[in-house]
């Protein structure tokens, strides 16, 4: 059976704020384009995930009205702080020694993933077709190579790759112009970036790993509007991270913790570190009395501006964290993604309309006020690289006394899968046991996120070569697949005394991470059957 | 033969079920809705009986708040010709939802009514019965294959000895099993066809029957955390804490 096929004006891949603010956009400059937008998750909403304090520099310019169109952006941020923690203690770092960036009383404390159902509802509302259940799985190109669209993906496959009774192919859906809006290491992204070149000459990309829990917690202990971010412990001076709490509506608070993917202990696990950070009196505190509700993780770029890749190419934009749009010192991306949909859009209409060229998308960026953001932000990330104190240091002169203005750029200098140091070089961690109480483990959380792939499915995370991870990376790295990955999915089995790799794709909660990290670059991430993966509520 | 299909809007099954804090219902805000699975096998029944030919027409029927509307939307999109959406809010039980379905019986006249044996959220397995009294029609419960013959149908049920065989006439109210069938997938083009397809709404009251609540929720509550295991030394104390601490021997 062959696939039907299906002709927009433009087809966008992803439906998160880079991918809904161009469907809105594109609307409201012209109502008559057909513009589609496909979604992986159940329903929009179900995999995003973010801190989240929220810039309304974007959506004002986008939606100008949206304190009248009961948008879930309703908790002001009323006060601030920084802690610096050691292991016991915690020093208060004074806010007006924050770089601006930092800084956040005009922001709001929101929910991303509300925020993106309620963009659905208003380009919906426009007329934009939205196909939640459809990840986009291949990229169809014309025979002079230009983007023609993307196809989505077949359903009803067995394990083995063979059709089922409920055999559904996929669907072809061709656009004048395909908008690839996936997010951080988006699949389809991520062969676009190699087909066409779009990295050369710029620094290998940045990540990192980003949990995040919600707690209801006592009333006494809760602020509404209250942002604290920390450094310091769990953390080693060598390694890249910290946390964030915001205190939401409805007694919860929003915990997180954001580790760079580019340490160098293999036996470093980001989920243990997280989960150990809340049990520091600082947080604890806050936290003792109240109870969990929902988990997960995702990994988010952090390369910025020297990393960023050239976003068009023939027939097809990349935007948001599909190319890497997010500031890292002002721990922000959405209002960015966001921006970047908007000045995609525009170039698209001037490209159906006057036939101007994709590339006008580069310009036309440069021009904006993300640009300028970038740019002074551009040597944070890269000086963290010297270590917690050197960094911050310099992070307080480029950022405080020159406000991004210092005359020369930072270089990144490994992409993050050539970072790790072997195994037996490196000091072995002892993580505390899980109170279940403060601390969990991985499986109670993942049960959290709702996640679930159907049934006898092919796995979803590929292997080069399925013989590396014992064989190769077991043994120099201790196959740290087992750590980084936040939702069990990796495990090294004895069986009959002979080691085992294991997948358990079905826990997969769509972060990224292994595709990221694997020292190798052996995994693959590609897309599961439609729905699969997690069902984030307000995450 | 016309199918009448009802599909019920409830709680995704991979959605881990939170408590209110004040024990007066649970959270439904921001949280994943499906169709009760046993419906969709229900639909799914109703559509392969049509593609075999033997029923013109079936009609996906759902009562609920506005959003039970993309359960209708779904039930069309994989096959269902028009949609029936009863507008009512709140909790409605077993008995106002067969007493509205029988309503509408009385006006389409369908030949069969399908619907899944029971919902995932309240687990009521109530209002196929209640339905079949009321209209007087024959019932086949927990069906996991259904044949249709000349103005009967046989109809293998689920029990607890094992397999039913059982023969009803129609007109019947059949519920469905899981292992009924594998629903399908909703295709892009069939969503899309199932934007255009037509859904009646009706208002529950205006139907004239009386769906107030005659059950009263006194307090919801998570079940009791799990105790954690302990390791016994020896046989003796096994038995000696099965007898004494868990009574159970």
């Amino acid at each position: 059976m062959g696939r039907e096929s299906m002709e927009y004006d433009v087809v966008i891949i992803g439906g998160g704020p880079s991918g809904l603010a161009t469907a809105i956009r594109l609307k409201q400059l012209d109502s008559e384009l057909n513009v589609c937008l496909l979604e992986k998750a159940s329903e929009i909403g179900a995999h995003i995930l973010s801190g989240n304090v929220f810039e309304t520099r974007a959506l004002d310019e986008l939606l100008p009205n949206w304190k009248e169109l009961n948008s879930p952006i309703k908790t002001k941020v009323s006060k601030e702080k920084f802690l610096f923690l050691g292991k016991t203690k915690s020093l208060s770092w004074p806010t007006w020694l924050l770089p601006a960036v930092q800084q956040n009383h005009n922001n709001y404390i929101i929910s991303l993933a509300n925020l993106c159902r309620w963009l659905a509802e208003q380009a919906e509302a426009l007329g934009v077709e939205i196909f939640p259940g459809f990840p986009a799985s291949e990229i169809l190109y014309n025979d002079d190579g230009s983007v023609k669209g993307v196809a989505t993906q077949d359903m009803g496959i067995d394990k083995e790759g063979n059709q089922k009774d409920s055999y559904e192919p996929g669907i072809e859906l061709l656009g004048k112009v395909t908008v690839f809006a996936e997010g951080c290491r988006g699949h389809l992204g991520k062969q676009l970036i190699e087909k066409f070149n779009l990295s050369d000459g710029k620094d290998p990309q940045q990540y990192g790993i980003g949990f995040k829990e919600i707690w209801e917690v006592e009333e006494k202990n809760h602020e509404e509007g209250m942002v604290m971010h920390t450094a310091g412990w769990p953390l080693d001076n060598n390694t890249y991270g910290g946390s964030f709490m915001y205190h939401a509506e409805n007694k919860q608070v929003f915990l997180g913790y954001v580790i760079g993917l580019d340490y160098k202990n293999p036996h470093l696990s980001p989920f243990d570190e997280f989960q150990r950070f809340k049990t520091h009196p600082a947080i604890r505190k806050i936290i003792s009395g109240g109870k969990r509700i929902s988990y997960g993780a995702r990994a988010l770029i952090e390369g910025g501006l020297q990393s960023l890749p050239q976003m068009f190419m023939p027939g097809a934009l990349l935007v948001g964290c599909d190319a890497g749009t997010l500031n890292m010192p002002k721990i922000k991306g959405s209002h960015t993604a966001m921006k970047s949909g908007m000045i995609a859009a525009e170039t698209i209409i001037e490209n159906i309309k006057e036939n101007k060229d994709l590339s006008n998308y580069e310009e036309k960026f440069k021009n904006s006020w993300v640009y300028k953001e970038l740019h002074a932000a551009r040597n944070v990330k890269p000086s963290f690289s010297w270590g917690l104190i050197l960094g911050i240091i310099f992070t307080g002169i480029d950022q405080i006394l020159f406000k991004g203005k210092l005359p020369f750029t930072l270089k990144h200098k490994h992409a993050d899968h050539e970072t790790l140091k072997p195994a037996n070089e490196m000091p072995k961690i002892e993580y505390p046991k899980y109170d279940n109480v403060i601390t969990f483990d991985k499986t109670s959380s993942v049960y959290l996120t709702g996640t679930n792939h159907a049934e006898n499915q092919p796995v979803h995370l590929k292997l080069k070569d399925p013989n590396l991870p014992i064989s190769y990376t077991l043994e120099k790295f201790d196959e740290p697949a087992q750590r980084y990955c936040p939702a069990g999915v990796y495990e090294v089995q004895k069986e009959n005394d002979i080691n085992k790799f294991v997948i358990n794709s079905q826990n997969c909660i769509h972060c990224k991470t292994c595709d990221i990290k694997e020292p190798s670059q052996n995994i693959t991430w590609v897309t599961p059957e439609g729905s699969g993966g997690p069902k984030y509520g307000n995450m | 033969m016309k199918i009448l299909v009802a599909v019920k809007r409830v709680i995704d099954y991979n959605v881990q079920i939170r408590v209110k804090e004040d024990g007066s219902g649970i959270v439904t805000e921001n949280v994943k809705m499906s169709t009760n699975p046993p419906d969709d096998n229900a639909i799914e029944e109703a559509v392969k009986i049509k593609e075999a030919g033997k029923a013109t027409e079936v009609i996906a029927i759902t009562v609920g708040e506005e959003k039970s509307q993309e359960t209708v939307r779904k039930a069309l999109a994989v096959g269902a010709d028009r949609g029936i959406h009863v507008k009512a809010d709140g909790i409605i039980e077993p008995l106002a939802v067969s007493k509205i379905l029988q309503k509408i019986v009385e006006k389409e006249k369908p030949d069969l009514v399908f619907m899944g044996k029971q919902a995932i959220d309240d687990d009521c397995n109530q209002t196929g019965q209640m339905l079949s009294a009321l209209l007087d029609w024959p019932q086949a419960t927990f069906a996991s294959k259904i044949d249709v013959k000349d103005g009967k149908l046989e109809v293998t049920r689920e029990i607890d000895e094992g397999l039913e065989t059982i023969e009803v006439n129609t007109p019947a109210i059949v519920t469905c099993d899981l292992r009924l069938n594998e629903p399908r997938y909703a295709s892009l083009p069939n969503i899309m066809k199932a934007k255009k397809k037509p859904i009646e709404q009706i208002n529950a009251s205006d139907l004239g029957v009386d769906i107030s609540s005659k059950i009263q929720q006194i307090k919801v509550e998570e079940p009791p955390k799990r105790q954690a295991g302990i390791k016994v030394s020896s046989v003796a104390e096994l038995v000696q804490k099965l007898k004494n601490e868990a009574k159970v021997i």
